[in-house]
C-alpha cells in the first residue's frame, strides 16, 4: 500500500468482493489504492478479476461487500440516474475498441463530446486537437472498418480522452495488436498520463509490463497478490526515452 | 439545438441501417392498409347488419270493421306495452295508395279496399321483438293464445324468420369484431417486432453510448424521432394507396353497390387521421419501450 498524498487517492478499493450470481468469484476481500498521477498496470490471468475491478469502477455491477471510492466519493452513493454524469468522469478503453460502426473517426470522438451537451464549437475546437494528439489527423473522415487495429485503438483512446478525464481505465488495450503497434498505444497511455492523468491498465502481456516498470497490481482469484514498482523510474521520462525502452533499443523513434 | 442534433441523429441512424428501417415502414405500410380496409369493411358490415335488425318489426293489422275510435284505443294499448319503442300507423287508405303504385295492374281490377289499417310496432330493441310479439298475444287462462283487444283481426307472426335474422346478424358482428381485434393484434406485434429486430442489431452502439456516459434519454430520443418518421412514412403511403384505390375503385362503385355506400361507414378524414395517429403511435412507442431492454447496461 502506498501512502495516499493530502488529497484523497483516485481509487480507492477496500475489502472488496465481488461474487457473481453463478457462484464464480469476481473479487474477494480486494484492497488497493491509486493516487492522482499514477500509471498502474492490473495484471492476472484469465478470470483473476482484472476485469471485474473495471467493471465496478464503470459501475456496471455493484460490489457485494467492501467500498468503492473515486476520488473520494463512494460508488454505492450513486444513483443509477446519476451513472451516466458519473461516467463522463472516466475515460475507457477497450480491446475490442468499442468504436461505434456507423460513425466517422471524427464523429466517434465527437460523440463524447456531444452526450455532454458540448456545443458544436467546443466540438469543432476540441476533436481535431485530439485527433492530431493521437496521431490520426489524416483519417477524420474513415469509418473504423476502414482503420487498423492500432488506429481504431487510437481513436477509442481519443473518444476516451478528449473530455480530458481525471483517469482513465485501459482494458487489455492491446490484447489484440502485435506488440510494436502495442508499443505505440502504451506510449500514447503514458504521454496521457504526463498530463496529469490517472491511468489504470489490466493487462496479461507480462513482457510489456516488465519493461514499462511502473507500479504492478497482481490480482489471482480475486485477490490482491502483489502490489510493488517492478524497479525504480524516472516519473518525468519523456514519452520518447519511455518508448526507446520499451522497444529495448538505444534508438529513439519519432514523437507520435 | 437538442431537437436539431437529436433528428439529425435519427436521420443519420435511418440512412446508415436502411435495411431494418426499410422493413420496420414496410411493416407499418402493410398492417395501415390492413386496419385502413377492414374498419371500413368492419362498419359497413355491422352497419347493413343493424340495418337488417332494425327492419324487424311487428305489424298488428285491425279488423276492417274497425272504426277511428277502434284505432286510437288500440294505438294507446299498445304503446303501453313494455319494450315497445313506437307505433307507426298506416291506414287503409294509406296502405292501397302504397300497393297500388308497387302493383297498379293487379289493384285497379279490384274495386273497394280490401286491406285493412295496420300498426307497424317497432321494439325498443330487435332482440325484444319476439317478447312485444307475446305481450300483443297474452295466452288465455284456456292456455290458447288471444289478443289483447277484439278489434285486432291478426298479428303478423314471422317467428322463425326473425329468429334467423336475429341470430345471423349477431354471429356476423361478433365473427367481425373477433377478426378485426385479431388483426390489430396480430399487427401491432409485427411492428413491434421488427422494431426490436432492428434496435437488436444495434444493441452494441447503445452499449457503447452508454459508456461514453450518455443518459438514457439522450440515446432514447433518437429512436422514438425514429419511430415517428417510419410511422409517418408507412401510413402516409397507406392512405395513399387506400385514397387511390378508393377514386378509382370504390366510388364508380359505390352508387351501384349500397354496402359500400352505407351511411354509417367511417369518413375518409377520419380514417386518416386514425391510421396516421395509429401508424405513428405504434412505432415511436414501440422503439422507446423496445429499448429499456438494450439500455441495462
Amino acid at each position: 500500500m502506498r501512502a495516499g498524498g493530502g488529497q484523497a487517492p483516485v481509487i480507492e478499493f477496500r475489502a472488496v468482493s465481488k461474487l457473481y450470481p453463478s457462484g464464480d468469484v469476481g473479487l474477494d476481500q480486494a484492497t488497493f489504492s491509486v493516487d492522482r498521477g499514477e500509471f498502474v498496470f492490473l495484471v492476472g490471468s484469465t478470470g483473476s478479476g482484472k476485469s471485474t475491478v473495471m467493471r465496478l469502477l464503470l459501475k456496471e455491477i455493484e460490489c457485494t461487500d467492501g467500498t468503492i471510492r473515486v476520488a473520494g466519493r463512494d460508488l454505492e452513493e450513486i444513483t443509477r440516474r446519476r451513472v451516466p454524469l458519473y461516467r463522463r468522469n472516466l475515460g475507457v478503453v477497450f480491446q475490442d475498441f468499442k468504436l461505434l460502426p456507423n460513425r466517422t473517426v471524427y464523429q466517434n470522438v465527437a460523440y463524447a463530446l456531444q452526450v455532454t451537451g458540448g456545443t458544436r464549437r467546443e466540438i469543432r475546437d476540441k476533436v481535431p486537437d485530439i485527433l492530431r494528439l493521437t496521431g490520426l489527423s489524416t483519417k477524420l473522415h474513415s469509418y473504423p472498418e476502414q482503420l487498423s487495429g492500432g488506429e481504431q485503438q487510437r481513436v477509442s483512446i481519443a473518444r476516451a480522452f478528449v473530455n480530458h478525464p481525471p483517469l482513465l481505465l485501459a482494458d487489455e488495450p492491446t490484447g489484440n495488436l502485435d506488440p510494436e503497434t502495442s508499443i505505440g498505444i502504451m506510449q500514447l497511455l503514458y504521454r496521457i498520463n504526463r498530463t496529469g492523468t490517472t491511468v489504470l491498465v489490466a493487462t496479461h502481456d507480462q513482457a510489456m509490463v516488465d519493461k514499462m516498470r511502473r507500479r504492478v497490481l497482481e490480482l489471482s482469484r480475486g485477490r490482491v497478490v502483489r502490489d510493488e514498482a517492478t524497479g525504480l523510474y524516472a516519473r518525468d521520462e519523456t514519452t520518447r526515452e519511455f518508448a526507446a525502452r520499451l522497444r529495448g533499443a538505444g534508438i529513439s523513434p519519432p514523437e507520435v | 439545438m437538442r431537437l436539431g442534433f437529436f433528428l439529425r441523429e435519427s436521420l443519420r441512424s435511418m440512412r446508415r441501417n436502411a435495411a431494418p428501417s426499410f422493413a420496420a415502414l414496410a411493416t407499418v405500410l402493410v398492417t395501415m392498409l390492413v386496419l385502413g380496409v377492414f374498419i371500413p369493411v368492419f362498419q359497413a358490415a355491422t352497419g347493413a347488419a343493424d340495418s337488417v335488425r332494425g327492419r324487424v318489426l311487428v305489424d298488428v293489422y285491425m279488423k276492417t270493421t274497425a272504426n277511428a275510435a277502434d284505432d286510437a284505443r288500440v294505438h294507446k294499448e299498445i304503446l303501453a306495452l313494455p319494450h315497445v319503442r313506437s307505433v307507426q300507423f298506416e291506414s287503409k287508405a294509406q296502405a292501397l295508395a302504397q300497393q297500388s303504385k308497387q302493383d297498379p295492374a293487379a289493384y285497379a281490377l279490384l274495386n273497394g279496399n280490401p286491406l285493412p289499417d295496420t300498426f307497424h310496432v317497432v321494439p325498443d330493441n330487435p332482440g325484444n321483438v319476439l317478447l312485444v310479439r307475446s305481450e300483443l298475444t297474452p295466452k288465455g287462462p284456456n292456455g290458447r293464445t288471444g289478443l289483447i283487444d277484439p278489434a285486432i283481426q291478426n298479428v303478423s307472426n314471422h317467428t322463425e324468420d326473425t329468429q334467423k335474422i336475429l341470430t345471423i346478424t349477431s354471429d356476423v358482428k361478433w365473427i367481425l369484431l373477433a377478426l378485426t381485434l385479431l388483426l390489430v393484434t396480430a399487427s401491432t406485434l409485427l411492428i413491434a417486432n421488427t422494431i426490436r429486430l432492428s434496435l437488436y442489431s444495434r444493441r452494441r452502439e447503445v452499449e457503447v453510448m452508454k459508456l461514453v456516459g450518455a443518459t438514457d434519454w439522450f440515446i432514447r430520443w433518437p429512436f422514438v424521432i425514429e419511430g415517428v418518421i417510419v410511422g409517418a412514412i408507412g401510413a402516409t403511403l397507406a392512405i395513399a394507396l387506400l385514397a387511390v384505390t378508393k377514386i378509382a375503385l370504390l366510388d364508380p362503385l359505390a352508387s351501384s353497390w349500397t354496402l359500400i355506400s352505407a351511411p354509417r361507414t367511417i369518413g375518409f378524414e377520419w380514417l386518416i387521421i386514425v391510421l396516421l395517429g395509429a401508424g405513428i403511435a405504434i412505432s415511436a412507442l414501440g422503439s422507446g419501450v423496445s429499448l429499456r431492454r438494450f439500455l441495462r447496461v
